[in-house]
């Protein structure tokens, strides 16, 4: 009886990781960045716009893990109401699926704001290189975007 | 704290050091005709407050005021800033035992702010409780007092304290988890090692002398600095052009400005790669320091113009700026 629900539980666990750990990343790099923003905004409140934009940036992590969890609910059928009936194997399969964007979410979505902080520097001495001081955080996205596209690849090819 | 807690404090640093004087900024104060119009100057870049007289002391010290202000603001634990407090609390430490020995009264002998105050050290030497100073003190305090009682040789008492006040540096800057103190611990002490070593030449002291002078850092060798010193001052050179110190020899051999110069732009150079440090103390503590830097070169160039000095001998004084 056990073994027999214990499918659905793995499906569970690996959409709440995706949420759980990607948006505690993003809530960690948008803080950091955030602090960053504050310094800035104290002293230059003109450039509030600039620096608000470079403190969202790592919240896109959390949106990616909200985006798998709402996929594997919505697989498994608890978005409707009726729980599909899982063996191990697939809820052990669907769990591997949505762990990419819960790790390289949280891992990048820090980095991310550590990255966020030292452009929103840029911005306070040379506010003209907004552009340039984008470009850096905006690089750490990439590996977000490549965990979230193998997570969704994988969650909608395992039958259920 | 660690390193991301001064993520606030940078950010708000960073936006500070737009302000900071820029090497353009210093040619512009140059440029100024005379002392008045350097006042002006200041003024209109916000130096001082609305209220501050067009006084040259009146405005520097508002501006060291102000830097402070923004630091304690930004660090809860102020005690990352200590070592740069060591220079100006051995200088009261001097002051107080003057005072005490000569049996006279001198007002406005001690620089403000210090941990122990002037004040309080002034008390402690007059009670002989000298347990009342803080341990990198207390020694130095009673030895420099009971010289400078007995012998009178106010010389002796002030190389008592100085070594003490290096000592006191290196040891805090051995101690530090921070890089940016350890730096500075490290550069202020060989600095003043060479400079030790530079004015023992030039007075003919003996090596017995220099070596109760000098302070033990890990980028010189006190022995052989002492030793060259005894050679002369192109034996001086020799060992300085083998260290990482080989533009102090350079500038040994330009003129004694551009060496006093390059002594205070070492530690400018010690703290320019913090510009590009998002994280830690270490940008804070160099605004720190630029800030005195960017005051102590102000006033050199508001005492040339007053005293009438040419612009090519204000020009070799002043200092490298942090931006």
């Amino acid at each position: 009886m056990i073994l027999q629900n214990l499918g659905i539980v793995y499906a569970l666990l690996g959409a709440a990781l995706a949420v759980f750990l990607a948006g505690s990343g993003s809530a960690i790099g948008v803080g950091i960045a955030g602090r960053a923003a504050a310094g800035v905004v104290t002293e230059d409140p003109s450039k509030f716009a600039k620096v608000l934009i470079m403190q969202l940036l790592p919240g896109t992590q959390g949106i990616y893990g909200l985006l798998v969890g709402f996929i594997t609910l919505s697989k498994v059928g608890l978005l409707g109401g009726g729980a599909a009936e899982l063996d191990v194997q697939t809820g052990l399969l669907i769990l591997s699926a949505c762990l990419p964007i819960a790790v390289a979410g949280l891992i990048s979505a820090i980095a991310q704001g550590k990255t966020a902080a030292a452009s929103i520097g840029i911005v306070a001495k040379k506010p003209e290189q907004f552009g340039k001081a984008m470009l850096f955080p905006a690089m750490v996205e990439t590996y977000a975007i490549l965990a979230l596209l193998i997570s969704i690849l994988a969650v909608s090819a395992i039958q259920v | 704290m660690s390193d991301l807690e001064y993520t606030y404090a940078v950010a708000r640093i960073r936006s500070k050091e737009v302000s900071l004087f820029s090497a353009a900024t210093i040619d512009q104060l140059m440029a100024c005709k005379t002392h008045e119009s350097c006042l002006q100057f200041l003024q209109e870049k916000g130096w001082g407050d609305t209220d501050t007289p067009m006084d040259a002391e009146l405005i520097l010290t508002r501006e060291r005021e102000k830097t402070w202000e923004v630091i304690r603001e930004l660090v809860t634990d102020m005690s990352v800033f200590d070592v740069l407090d060591y220079p100006n609390a051995f200088h009261n430490l001097k002051a107080a035992i003057k005072e005490v020995c000569t049996e006279g009264t001198v007002p406005n002998i001690f620089y403000k702010d210090t941990k122990p105050s002037g004040e309080e050290i002034l008390e402690a030497i007059r009670e002989r409780d000298f347990s009342r100073l803080p341990s990198y003190m207390s020694e130095a305090a009673a030895e420099a007092f009971e010289t400078l009682l007995h012998t009178r040789d106010g010389q002796l008492c002030d190389v008592i304290v100085d070594k003490a006040a290096l000592d006191a540096i290196g040891a805090a800057g051995r101690s530090a988890k921070d890089e940016i103190i350890r730096n500075y611990a490290e550069s202020t002490v060989a600095v003043a090692d060479i400079k030790i070593a530079v004015r023992a030449q030039k007075t003919a002291k003996s090596l017995e002398f220099m070596k109760r002078a000098m302070a033990e850092c890990d980028t010189l060798s006190v022995d052989a600095l002492a030793h060259a010193a005894l050679s002369g001052m192109d034996a001086i050179r020799e060992y300085l052009n083998g260290t990482d110190y080989a533009e102090g020899a350079e500038a040994l051999a330009e003129s004694p400005s551009a060496f006093e110069r390059w002594c205070d732009n070492m530690i400018i150079k010690t703290i320019r790669p913090q510009k590009y440090n998002s994280f830690s103390v270490g940008p804070v503590v160099a605004y720190a320091l630029a800030r005195e830097n960017e005051i102590k070169t102000v006033r050199i160039i508001l005492s040339g113009k007053l005293n009438g000095l040419s612009d090519d001998s204000i020009r070799e004084r002043v200092r490298e700026m942090y931006v």
